[in-house]
């Protein structure tokens, strides 16, 4: 693990081309630990996620899953240890610092932008926009490539919503989408940033089993074209079938960690939250 | 509301409705309809034609400072969910600099008086809303890092230490680049010099004569001059709200606009997506702030005349509260109507009321407290209690505020306007791009 204190920390390695161009690791968390009070959340936690893969973060409620989230995407400071996404030692940026650099999560609880429209929320999320600049916003003589820039962005968003199936949603106030609709939403929201990795932190939970299998197929649909997904998710079966990586936490600490042979044959894991059932 | 009044059926009919679904049909319909009151009022009551017709631009004139800060108040809380109740203070900030700028120096005449660097008003207003935004930027550092409830107290903490400020004696008078100038403390200052609508439109020999064949053409004794001096400036100022909503629909018609929004309902989400929310929240701020301090400029100059440190009490901030909730926080159209009917039947339409009343029936022997009004109920007589309501509607519609604004909370928390959808974007979103046409640079 040692290796890694030499990495870069670059941070205008921005590139709309996913994945490949990151080398096989996507992310790397490295002995990450973080106290509230006196409660040890994360414990020398380290892990790593491999580009283009759909692994799964697994364990038992209060093991650190959230947290680790937290501390990935900037909205929580590790007291110790490192976040290297790529290359680059993510480890303290600012969650908007993080997102920039390609690396999106979601809600555990939805958060949908309520009173903004389906096609608001979806908007709102491709990086980089000009007309994000006020002086270009207001400006008379500037406002077309706005325009045109927006246009670009809205086929896009038709796309998105078309491939999540709640086009027809468009104009409706994100608050008055279904609990599933909204996990939909958030997702489609995510991936309109054009990024390279998505957190996902339980998509499922709250979701019909069709839609769940809606959710799935998109999943690995987008996995073809190179995503990669990290997915906090409390349903084994769904873990057990589709992640060809499984990282389990327990008590702030990284238990196990393989493929799901190897997870449903671990005694640790066994004992600690799978049961003998399994 | 599943309730539906008149008002509801009239907007069923479809060529209504279509009608109405135009925001300056609105705006003229609320317009006219204030207009319409106050002029049926004073007919009834016998005022006289050049009485409510200087009442009218007078109100004009107020509903128009009032429009351009209910705006501003919806850039910061509508679109961005900034809780600024120091409106006041921005403004003050404003008229003080831009009379810093624009007086004259202080003549050797008169040794008190306090005077400035005799610039154009242009410069004056200028200066006093850059420094309203420069002062938006230092509250704003500490305090957007904070939750909402800090940038609260923040601003009516800094809008109370600015009047305070001005009304201190050590900044009275003090010499500045070799001038005599200063906040004039609890006198204030005299707006002694000429605003360019004065010099340019008011003061020329050619409305002087314009305003004389008015008056003889509508066979008014006297001179209707003065009222439509203040016609002009009415006017110039709608002008000025009309390009407040301009910019302030730019705003929130564009990506720019969009982030604001994603702040108001959710800033963690917006964070997640990669924007600088602080940076999105402090330029939001200046703008807004910046336009209040504008619109103090305007106050000073066209409405007060003279301004000292009692024109720019709390209360102010949240008489512009009211106004935008009543016209809906979030809608730029609503901001104005709320405006206008803060203005025009909250706020001036009790006084004139009284005024109307008085012109018909003389009251004499209001009793000194309310226990007088009240005790004369037992015998059934309301005149004293009618009496002293009217004797003290200035006060009696401060209360009435609280009670619409407790109406509002509890039945219209959307106000008039607030819940439409007003899509936060340079392009409509009902098409494909391919369909629409190309962007044009307006």
């Amino acid at each position: 693990m040692s290796d890694v204190e030499s990495a870069p920390v670059g941070d205008d390695t921005e590139s709309t081309d996913r994945v490949t161009d990151r080398g096989s690791v996507a992310l790397r968390v490295d002995a990450l630990e973080k106290h509230y009070g006196g409660i040890t959340a994360v414990d020398r936690a380290s892990f790593t996620v491999d580009s283009g893969s759909l692994t799964g973060l697994i364990g038992p409620n209060g093991a650190g899953k959230s947290t680790t989230f937290d501390l990935i995407t900037g909205f929580e400071t590790p007291d110790e240890g490192a976040v290297y996404f790529g290359e680059d030692r993510i480890t303290g940026l600012d969650p908007h610092e993080v997102a920039g650099k390609g690396l999106v999560r979601t809600f555990q609880i939805a958060r949908e932008l309520g009173e903004m429209t389906v096609m608001e929320n979806l908007m709102l999320a491709p990086k980089g926009q000009s007309g994000e600049a006020l002086w270009r916003s207001v400006t008379p003589g500037v406002r077309g490539s706005v325009k045109r820039e927006e246009a670009a962005l809205l086929d896009r968003a038709w796309e998105m919503l078309e491939f999540f199936e709640i086009d027809h949603l468009w104009d409706e106030y994100a608050q008055n989408l279904s609990g599933g609709q909204r996990k939909l939403l958030e997702m489609a929201r995510a991936l309109m940033t054009d990024p390279e990795m998505v957190l996902l932190d339980e998509p499922l939970a709250g979701v019909n089993p069709t839609l769940e299998k809606k959710l799935l197929d998109r999943i690995h649909e987008l996995r073809q074209e190179g995503y990669t997904f990290l997915l906090v998710e409390h349903d084994m079966d769904v873990i057990m079938d589709h992640c060809e990586h499984i990282i389990v936490m327990h008590q702030g600490r990284v238990l196990a960690e393989g493929s799901a042979a190897d997870i449903r044959a671990d005694e640790q894991v066994i004992d600690a939250y799978l049961g003998e059932d399994v | 509301m599943t309730d539906r009044g008149p008002m509801d059926r009239l907007l069923a009919n479809p060529s209504v409705g279509r009608l109405w679904d135009q925001d300056i049909v609105k705006v003229l319909a609320v317009f006219g309809a204030i207009y319409l009151g106050y002029v049926v009022i004073g007919m009834a009551s016998g005022l006289t034609v050049q009485g409510i017709f200087a009442t009218l631009v007078q109100l004009t004139l107020l509903i128009a400072i009032y429009a351009m800060l209910s705006l501003s108040l919806n850039l910061h809380w509508g679109y961005t969910g900034l809780f600024n109740i120091g409106i006041v203070g921005f403004m003050a900030v404003g008229a003080y600099t831009m009379l810093l700028v624009s007086k004259p120096a202080a003549s050797v005449s008169q040794a008190a008086l306090v005077g400035g660097f005799g610039l154009p008003f242009i410069v004056g207003a200028i200066a006093g809303t850059v420094a309203a935004a420069l002062l938006g930027l230092v509250v704003a550092l500490p305090a957007l890092r904070l939750k909402a409830d800090y940038l609260a107290i923040t601003t009516i903490a800094m809008a109370e230490i600015i009047r305070f400020t001005f009304l201190s004696a050590s900044f009275q008078e003090f010499q500045l680049f070799g001038r005599t100038v200063g906040t004039g403390g609890g006198r204030g200052l005299l707006v002694n010099f000429e605003d360019p609508i004065t010099r340019y439109i008011l003061d020329t020999e050619w409305f002087a004569s314009v305003a004389e064949s008015v008056s003889a053409a509508m066979g008014i004794e006297g001179t209707i001059q003065p009222a439509l001096e203040t016609l002009v400036i009415s006017v110039v100022l709608l002008g000025v709200v009309a390009g407040f909503y301009w910019v302030f629909s730019r705003t929130g018609s564009s990506p720019f606009g969009r982030v604001l929004k994603a702040i108001r309902e959710d800033e963690t989400v917006a964070r997640a997506l990669g924007k600088n929310t602080d940076l999105f929240k402090i330029k939001s701020f200046m703008l807004g702030c910046g336009l209040m301090g504008l619109a103090g400029v305007f106050y000073a100059v066209f409405f007060l005349g003279s301004v000292n440190p009692t024109a720019f009490m709390p209360r102010f901030t949240f008489y512009i509260w009211i106004a935008l909730i009543i016209g809906g926080a979030g809608s730029n159209t609503g901001s104005v109507l709320g405006a206008a009917l803060f203005v025009g039947v909250l706020f001036q339409g009790p006084l004139y009321l009284k005024n109307a009343i008085a012109s018909v029936t003389e009251i004499t022997d209001a009793p000194d407290t309310i226990a007088g009004g009240v005790a004369a109920l037992g015998q059934l007589d309301l005149a004293p209690l009618f009496a002293y309501t009217l004797d003290n509607i200035s006060n009696f519609r401060i209360i009435a505020l609280g009670l619409v604004l407790v109406w509002l909370m509890k039945r219209r928390q959307d106000g008039l306007l607030g819940h439409r959808k007003e899509h936060a974007a340079s392009i409509p979103f009902d098409r494909r791009s391919g369909d629409a046409e190309e962007g044009t640079d307006r």
